[in-house]
């Protein structure tokens, strides 16, 4: 492919000018920002000109000023026509009482409610947690974007830091146990001592976790660009030092999370703390059966393989995320969950069957055909989980369907469960002797991860965090952009998957029919342009996201020059308060 | 329920089936495979230098795109002549302390299988190009580049591997372009992966879903042979290039060669079989057709989609004539 030409494709065009948009964005933002920045400044100054001349203000001046707020404050009773009789609307009228608004381009929705007391050292915790989440998301999707810019364009440039094989494992990892895992911790910090009715253990004991996790993180990604990995284990790529910093920070919360629900106020253990608590026993458990040398030799690493990538998605990223919508939805819906036994039921048996189904990434490899037959057995008693988890969660909404379109953050609810449903079952699928041939090793199993990890975990935990985050800060989003963040990441998901999953399908059928292996390369070329613009579209989303989390913690109060006369009396008498 | 209200009992339990599930499901069958699974006796260990370039392969995460697993599935059989089985893994240990085993089967196909790649294509002047800039010879490929593993010079001294790069992807460079050790060490390792023939008396195992439809497919090709211009692109067109002009320095074009629109079958068909080193100015030819397993049909069908694309306009051969030579062959060997 000449590469000068590839840019007179529109669907370069297009992806190039997706990337664009951000930048210019962004750029604009800068600009704006260091306007306001400098306004601000300015304007600090003036204010202390002006309190200098408040203190100096003579009694003449102050009796002027006096005597025009009595005039400004002068209004009618409203009661001169009807006397000092009650007003009683003894029969309920009058409901929903609302005054006239201007035309609303963006319909309003509801605000989210007001929370008891939290301890401000908990928020701060959970805050940390989550903007470290939202940092890692960041970082690791603009990694992706820029791999899936790769596929289009290879000799973009030619670092060994920088090159494909190196790149991709930085991507998943990051977006793995940085964003995802540390999402959910901070959220099950807010969820596992709110259900139990007491503070949390230990809130150092949540920084050392976050800080071990970041650590790995970090570290781990610099060493996989320098060439350092594992041996090349899908996920499993960071090496076991690195991997062991986000093993002892799990446990630090781990063992937090136990003290906590052991000095439970509550008689019953709810079930959300099933999930999360087993959740983190059960990543430690797999990680060590990863990482630990003495049953790696041969077929041996392949087998743990298997077992180790599926439960990594199954038990730890979905088994905790089901935990914190057993919380929040009923939380967000204001009534209690449809059947309490259903969410018993889906526990017990995803654990049963999920911990089957690892092998199914390797059928008609050379591991034992009976661990395959059991993988393909597991993935369909899957099924039972899916449908009771899925159903449990749509019939709680049953009845507050209406609440949907007045709220911003009940959306990605519902697109997490409805992923949820859809991304499993496409497991599944997928598991079939038939469809394996099909589509295993070909970029269906990509779609297949991002329906899953992004459109079930992402979505949930993004949900989760507009719930909460207006709740600990008291500071709303502005629901435009939340919007914008939920349209573009959901429109991104499905550019990026549909166009992908047809690709692949089509691109099996030629490897079925025997065809040349460069021609299906050259048959996912456009394919794989749809991704790359998708995947931007999702990019793009997780700035926006990253703007409204930045807005949600740290939205700065405008500064007020006061000009009429109430507010001048107002500020003079703060100002003699505060000397 | 106590049981369900009591924390001690309640994550005991499943921490227990979990780790219960665990030993069934993958600790106990790998300790197994790994106790009864050894290599084939006659199967090659890896040299230093391939042991050195799988290390390199496995730094550059190489395994995200190349698969290493022959399935035993019909669709599979153009990655090996046989499927995988658990001894041509037994010989895969800890690489040291830092890092895991890696049998490197890999999850994900985008770029070719590498299973037998040391017999589909053992050319280390082809594979050097192709590291330098993949897209030099197969123009279609989406590889990354690995210029970093080659070194530019002035001269190359003796004992020195050059790469010949087409003036297009020299990108200004104007020196020699010298292979690395670390390059020679990536190739030395793929040219070792080679599928291990069966001991004699072991069965080999069969391919599944087999197409039944193949032989009605190619009785509708022309003359009942196998569609040329495909067997082409799998085997002959990295090197000979879908123009069939070859490329400069490296490999010989084939639009106006003397051999393919010559009347010396015997010759033609020797080539493609058992490959050619006898011009200088040109990389060593490995034996495409015993390597890839082709048949007197492929190779016929070959020899025609040659004979008469590019503007060669030399008379088909037949089928019969291919046989006589191909079974001879057969018969001697290598």
């Amino acid at each position: 492919m000449d590469t000068k030409n590839i840019f007179s494709e529109s669907g370069i065009l297009i992806t190039i000018f997706l990337i664009a948009i951000p930048i210019i964005v962004a750029s604009l933002i800068f600009i704006a920002k260091s306007f306001s920045v400098i306004n601000r400044y300015q304007k600090r100054k003036e204010l202390k000109k002006f309190n200098e001349k408040l203190k100096h203000l003579t009694p003449a001046e102050i009796e002027k000023l006096e005597q025009r707020k009595k005039e400004l404050e002068f209004s009618l009773t409203n009661n001169e026509l009807s006397g000092n009789a009650t007003v009683k609307d003894s029969r309920g009228l009058i409901d929903k009482i609302t005054n006239s608004e201007d035309l609303n381009f963006i319909s309003i929705k509801k605000k989210s409610q007001p929370r008891p007391f939290i301890e401000p050292d908990l928020t701060k915790l959970v805050l940390w947690y989550l903007a470290c989440a939202v940092f890692w998301l960041l970082f690791g999707t603009t990694v992706g974007e820029y791999l899936g810019i790769k596929f289009a364009a290879p000799d973009v440039e030619h670092l060994s830091w920088l090159s494909f094989g190196r790149l991709r494992p930085v991507h998943t990892n990051a977006v793995f146990w940085g964003w995802a895992s540390l999402g959910m911790m901070g959220l099950g910090y807010y969820v596992v001592p709110r259900v139990s009715n007491v503070p949390v253990a230990s809130i150092k004991q949540g920084y050392r976790s976050l800080i071990l996790i970041n650590a790995s993180v970090l570290l781990g990604s610099i060493f996989l660009m320098a060439g350092i990995n594992n041996g090349g284990g899908e996920y499993r790529e960071y090496i076991w030092p690195v991997m062991a910093l986000f093993g002892i920070g799990v446990l630090l919360s781990l063992i937090n999370f136990y003290k906590t629900i052991a000095s439970r106020a509550t008689k019953e253990i709810y079930v959300s703390n099933w999930y999360i608590v087993s959740a983190m026993m059960y990543v430690l458990v797999i990680a060590f059966v990863a990482y630990w040398p003495t049953w790696q030799n041969g077929l041996g690493e392949t087998i743990v393989q298997g077992y180790y990538m599926h439960q990594g998605v199954g038990m730890w990223f979905m088994l905790f995320s089901l935990g914190l919508m057993y919380y929040f939805l009923p939380q967000q819906l204001n009534k209690p969950i449809y059947s309490y036994s259903l969410g018993i039921l889906a526990f017990w048996t995803q654990i049963l069957f999920y911990t089957l189904i690892g092998s199914h990434h390797f059928i008609f490899s050379a591991i034992p055909w009976w661990l395959q037959t059991v993988a393909i057995v597991g993935s369909v008693g899957m099924v039972i989980p899916v449908v009771a988890g899925t159903t449990n969660f749509l019939m709680t909404f049953k009845g507050a369907w209406h609440k949907l379109s007045s709220s911003y953050t009940l959306p990605f609810y519902l697109i997490g469960i409805i992923f949820y449903f859809t991304g499993s079952l496409q497991g599944t699928a997928e598991a079939f002797r038939f469809t394996n041939l099909v589509w295993h090793f070909t970029d269906f199993t990509v779609a297949h991860s991002h329906l899953t990890m992004y459109g079930i975990i992402s979505f949930m935990l993004w949900a989760f965090i507009y719930t909460i985050v207006p709740r600990l800060t008291g500071k709303e989003p502005p629901q435009i952009t939340v919007g914008a963040h939920f349209w573009l990441a959901l429109i991104g998901l499905l550019f990026y998957t549909v166009p992908l999953m047809i690709g692949a399908t089509l691109k099996g059928m030629m490897w079925m029919n025997g065809k040349p292996f460069i021609d299906s390369v050259q048959m996912m070329a456009p394919y794989w342009l749809w991704r790359a613009i998708g995947g931007t579209l999702m990019w793009i989303s997780h700035i926006v996201f990253a703007y409204n989390f930045y807005i949600m913690v740290s939205r700065k109060d405008e500064i007020v020059i006061p000009e009429t006369a109430p507010e001048i009396l107002k500020a003079k008498e703060l100002l003699e308060k505060e000397a | 329920m106590d049981f369900f209200d009591n924390h001690k009992k309640l994550f005991r339990s499943a921490f227990l089936l979990f780790v219960g599930l665990t030993l069934v499901v993958a600790i106990m069958p790998a300790i197994n495979n790994q106790k009864n699974n050894a290599a084939l006796p006659n199967a090659v260990p890896l040299s230093a230098d391939a042991a050195a370039g799988k290390n390199i392969f496995i730094s550059n995460g190489c395994v995200a795109c190349h698969t290493q697993q022959v399935r035993n599935v019909d669709m599979d059989r153009m990655w090996g002549s046989r499927p995988s089985i658990a001894a041509d893994y037994a010989d895969n240990k800890r690489l040291d302390i830092w890092r895991n085993t890696a049998t490197l089967m890999g999850s994900e196909r985008t770029g070719p299988d590498l299973t037998n790649i040391g017999s589909r294509q053992p050319s280390v002047a082809w594979n050097l190009l192709h590291l330098y800039q993949p897209r030099a010879v197969v123009e279609q490929s989406i590889m990354p580049a690995y210029p970093w593993l080659f070194i530019v010079k002035d001269s190359v001294s003796k004992g020195e591997t050059e790469v010949i790069v087409p003036d297009k992807f020299r990108k200004g460079i104007t020196g020699k372009i010298v292979a690395s050790k670390e390059a020679l060490q990536l190739v030395a390792y793929l040219q070792s992966l080679k599928q291990t023939k069966l001991p004699d008396g072991k069965e080999t195992p069969g391919f599944l879903y087999k197409k039944e439809v193949k032989a009605a497919a190619a009785a509708n090709a022309k003359g009942g042979l196998p569609d040329g211009n495909v067997l082409y692109a799998a085997n002959c067109q990295s090197c000979h290039q879908p123009n069939g002009e070859g490329l400069k320095g490296a490999f010989p074009p084939l639009k106006g060669s003397p051999i393919v629109n010559g009347d010396d079958l015997e010759l033609y068909v020797n080539i493609i079989m058992k490959g050619y080193d006898a011009r200088a100015e040109y990389a060593v030819m490995n034996a495409v057709g015993l390597d890839n397993n082709l048949s007197a049909e492929d190779i016929t069908a070959i020899i025609n989609h040659e004979r008469t694309s590019w503007g060669n306009n030399a008379k088909p051969v037949t089928l019969e004539e291919v046989k006589k030579i191909y079974d001879f062959i057969k018969l001697t060997g290598k």
